[in-house]
């Protein structure tokens, strides 16, 4: 069974590789450039999992998760945080805001398809 | 000489005494002989009866001169030595007693006793006096001294009483304050002499560092070393560090000292720096963000090109992607030394200092030590400085000494110029013909020495002198002093100052007060009946307005006051305020107040100028002329701007009836006239403020000389007067 799987981020720079990587990985993959798109891209194809940048235009990556949080709807849906924002206090808000995991960049590839395998087991 | 009865008695007494004499004679010769003798008498003085007549009368003129000489010297010459010791002990300044010759011996010794005692009480008296000028010459010199002090310190210095009041504020604390109201026109209001420090600073933040102050030294701490610092913030966000110094009394001898009587306050605004650092930590933060960002980029791509199936168009993009990170991320670092990161030269106290000021200081230095004259060009004139003037010129001293040791006997020279956002400051040397050129390496290292001077070391290099003004040293080759080529010197790159730094502070008044120490023994100001007038602080005011009725729509259009405090009239603190007051302004008074409608567009209404005004008056007496007539405009604004003016009032038309009731005009200009005073400016609401302080700081004297001396009592005379008849 593949999973879907939404990577949402403004740089295409970094979803160019983690578009390849869970796509190798098997996973159907989806990608959003900004926060609103992103939510929208969750309410209509209901992805299992969200990789989702903090800093994005137009709703940031907490906010998303806040929202998707708060939608009973979409309760099953994981997410991952996966920022540059690593101050403790923004890792506070991303677990606070309801992520699963909160990764802070840069990250080892093989340590992140390793932690969204485990998400979805 | 004045014949007065007794006088007559006396001349004419031994005659008298002489004919009562021969009578009794006459008398006895009869009873002793039975009348016989008497009975013969005629026969016997009838031949010499002329002859006794004449020497009875000789003896009446020689008496008489006698007693007159007598009457002289005993009676007349004791009167007059009563007459001139009376004088002299009324008049300070006779030191002589006018006895003529004739009088008694023993009456002249005794007027030169009394001479002497005038001459040593007049010694006495000069001595005093000259004791007194001198001793309230070096307190104004002390007190001139300590004010210029003040205006020269670069920091806000306030000085209060124990209860707040402010006793001295420097320029730099007025500037502060202004800064803090903002560009309003509420400025300065907030500081002035005798007003509360409360109103600038937090009342609880003082009162604890009092406290913190007090506690130190009551457990041994020396006065001068119980500091208490604190930061508190005050109107408009601004962050202040303050300092506080306890002032105490010292008439309570060595080493037991008295009660904190006052304390000093070294105010710094902080915000800036504040500012500064937290925008450094914002653009690190921005720094590392992005950089992980890209660091992630890198990475996840640089994973993707281990996997060894990679297709090779897929290899491309991502090389691709690295190439892009590296490239943006060497560009964000250039921006970032260019921009915010470089704020760091602030953290080190640096002064504004005109660039010509710097190198004239440095020539005279580097003169006295290496003994030689340096040459120097001509500097901008207009070339501000934001540097450390001291470290600065021990670094060029010390290298100036160390090129002297390198080469024998060089010509020195300096250079000021303006370069690209920064100041170039170049020492140079032209070494002697035929000496060699000093050892390079030696050279490019003596940036880098600790500086020494006078056998001690500062401690930092002439590097780090320079790295402390964000700037940078280095040793170049280029044109020299007179404009030939390949000259090595040492230069320094030197921050220049803010453009509007130069600008100089207004000046207010011919002499502004910033300071008043009478107010160390004055209670906080709240006026009451019973105060005498002259310790008192009053408010003059003068409104001008659109027209005659309050009631029927006119309004004021300008606002002008002055602060008396202790007698003294404050031209610092003023109020000179055109007020728009929201309606036409009639063309009949325009050229009495010469107040025209564009004047007042724009500026504050009514109820954004009332409460400034009310804040300025803050416990003090409101003077007026003829002041009911402003005190109905303000009356009437009372409910629409909540500022209750229920502040005791004082009119000088009033005191003026009853100083001089029998006048008929009792006009500002009348009186004015009256009091010797000229009056400029008249029919602006300042000049009128003015025109009415200055009669008013004359009723005053006036006044007590008529019994009238305290709040109280000058209340009651005006309204005893026949011109009291207005209410407000």
């Amino acid at each position: 069974m593949s999973h879907r799987i939404l990577i949402a981020d403004d740089e295409p720079n970094i979803v160019v590789s983690l578009e390849f990587m869970m796509k190798r990985e098997g996973y159907d993959v989806l990608v959003a450039r900004d926060g609103t798109e992103a939510l929208a891209t969750i309410r209509a194809s209901r992805p299992a999992l969200v990789l989702l940048d903090g800093m994005m235009p137009g709703m940031s990556g907490f906010e998303v998760c806040e929202a998707v949080r708060a939608d009973p709807d979409l309760a099953g849906t994981r997410i991952v945080m996966l920022t540059a924002k690593g101050r403790d206090t923004d890792v506070a808000r991303g677990m606070g805001a309801g992520a699963d995991a909160y990764v802070i960049k840069p990250f080892s590839t093989q340590e992140l398809v390793q932690r969204v395998g485990e998400l979805l087991a | 000489m004045r014949l007065t009865r007794r006088l007559i008695l006396v001349l004419l007494a031994p005659g008298l005494a002489l004919a009562l004499w021969l009578a009794v004679t006459l008398l006895l010769v009869g009873l002793v002989t039975g009348g016989s003798g008497i009975a013969v008498a005629p026969q016997v003085v009838q031949p010499v009866a002329m002859v006794l007549l004449s020497l009875w009368l000789a003896a009446l003129a020689a008496g008489a001169w006698v007693m007159h000489r007598l009457w002289r010297v005993h009676v007349l010459g004791p009167a007059k030595l009563l007459n001139a010791a009376r004088i002299m002990t009324s008049d300070m300044s006779v030191t002589s007693l006018p006895l003529s010759e004739d009088a008694a011996p023993m009456l002249r010794l005794v007027g030169r006793e009394f001479e002497h005692m005038a001459a040593q009480r007049d010694e006495l008296r000069m001595d005093m006096a000259r004791l007194v000028d001198e001793a309230s010459r070096s307190v104004s010199d002390q007190r001139d001294q300590l004010a210029a002090l003040m205006a020269e310190l670069s920091q806000a210095v306030i000085v209060c009483n124990r209860d707040g009041s402010v006793l001295l504020y420097n320029g730099q604390a007025r500037d502060l304050v202004r800064r803090l109201a903002g560009q309003g026109f509420e400025n300065g209001s907030l500081i002035g002499l005798g007003r509360s420090v409360h109103d600038l600073l937090d009342k609880a933040a003082i009162a604890h560092a009092l406290e913190t102050v007090e506690g130190r030294m009551a457990r041994g701490v020396a006065a001068a070393a119980a500091v208490a610092q604190f930061v508190t913030t005050a109107r408009g966000g601004h962050l202040l560090r303050v300092s506080l110094s306890p002032i105490r009394r010292s008439d309570h001898g060595e080493g037991e000292g008295g009660p904190v009587t006052g304390y000093v306050l070294l105010i710094d605004d902080i915000t800036l720096d504040q500012q500064q650092s937290s925008r450094r930590d914002e653009a690190l933060l921005r720094l590392t963000e992005s950089s992980r960002a890209a660091i992630a980029s890198m990475q996840a791509a640089l994973e993707m090109l281990d996997y060894r199936d990679l297709a090779p168009e897929d290899r491309d993009r991502f090389l691709a992607i690295v190439r892009d990170e590296v490239a943006a991320m060497g560009e964000r670092i250039g921006a970032i030394a260019e921009g915010e990161l470089q704020t760091r030269a602030t953290r080190w106290p640096l002064n504004d200092m005109l660039g010509g000021d710097l190198i004239a200081a440095a020539v005279r230095r580097l003169g006295e030590t290496t003994g030689t004259p340096i040459t120097t060009a001509p500097v901008e004139d207009d070339l501000w400085l934001r540097i450390d003037s001291f470290g600065l010129i021990q670094a060029l001293d010390f290298l100036a000494r160390q090129l002297r040791d390198l080469q024998d006997d060089p010509v020195l020279w300096l250079r000021l110029t303006r370069g690209n956002q920064r100041a170039l400051l170049d020492l140079g040397w032209v070494g002697r013909a035929g000496a060699g050129a000093p050892d390079a390496a030696r050279l490019t290292a003596l940036p880098s020495l600790a500086v020494e001077t006078d056998g001690q070391m500062l401690g930092a290099s002439a590097r780090e002198i320079v790295e402390r003004h964000g700037g940078e040293i280095w040793l170049e080759r280029g044109r020299g002093i007179g404009g030939e080529p390949a000259q090595p010197f040492f230069r320094m790159l030197l921050p220049l100052a803010a453009v509007d730094i130069a600008e100089p502070a207004a000046q207010i008044g011919s002499r502004p007060e910033f300071y008043d120490f009478d107010l160390f023994t004055a209670g906080a100001g709240s006026a009451s009946d019973d105060q005498p007038l002259a310790g008192l602080t009053f408010t003059v005011f003068d409104c001008e307005t659109t027209g005659l009725d309050p009631s029927g729509g006119d309004e004021i259009i300008q606002i002008g006051a002055v602060r008396i405090v202790n007698g003294r009239i404050l031209t610092g603190e003023t109020i000179d305020q055109l007020v728009d007051p929201q309606r036409s302004i009639p063309e009949a008074g325009i050229p009495i107040h010469h107040i025209h409608p564009h004047m007042v567009r724009g500026q504050p209404t009514i109820a954004q100028a009332l409460p400034v005004f009310h804040r300025f008056a803050q416990g003090s007496v409101l003077v007026g002329h003829n002041v009911a007539f402003d005190m109905r405009f303000l009356k009437l604004k009372e409910a629409a701007t909540g500022c209750v003016f229920d502040h005791p009032v004082l009119d000088t038309l009033l005191l003026s009836s009853v100083v001089h009731p029998a006048e008929e005009s009792h006009s500002l200009e009348a009186i004015a006239a009256r009091l010797g005073i000229t009056i400029g400016g008249r029919h602006t609401a300042l000049g009128d403020a003015r025109a009415t302080a200055e009669v008013f700081t004359r009723l005053i004297p006036l006044l007590a000389r008529q019994g009238v001396t305290t709040l109280g009592e000058a209340r009651e005379a005006s309204g005893r007067s026949q011109f009291a008849r207005l209410r407000y």
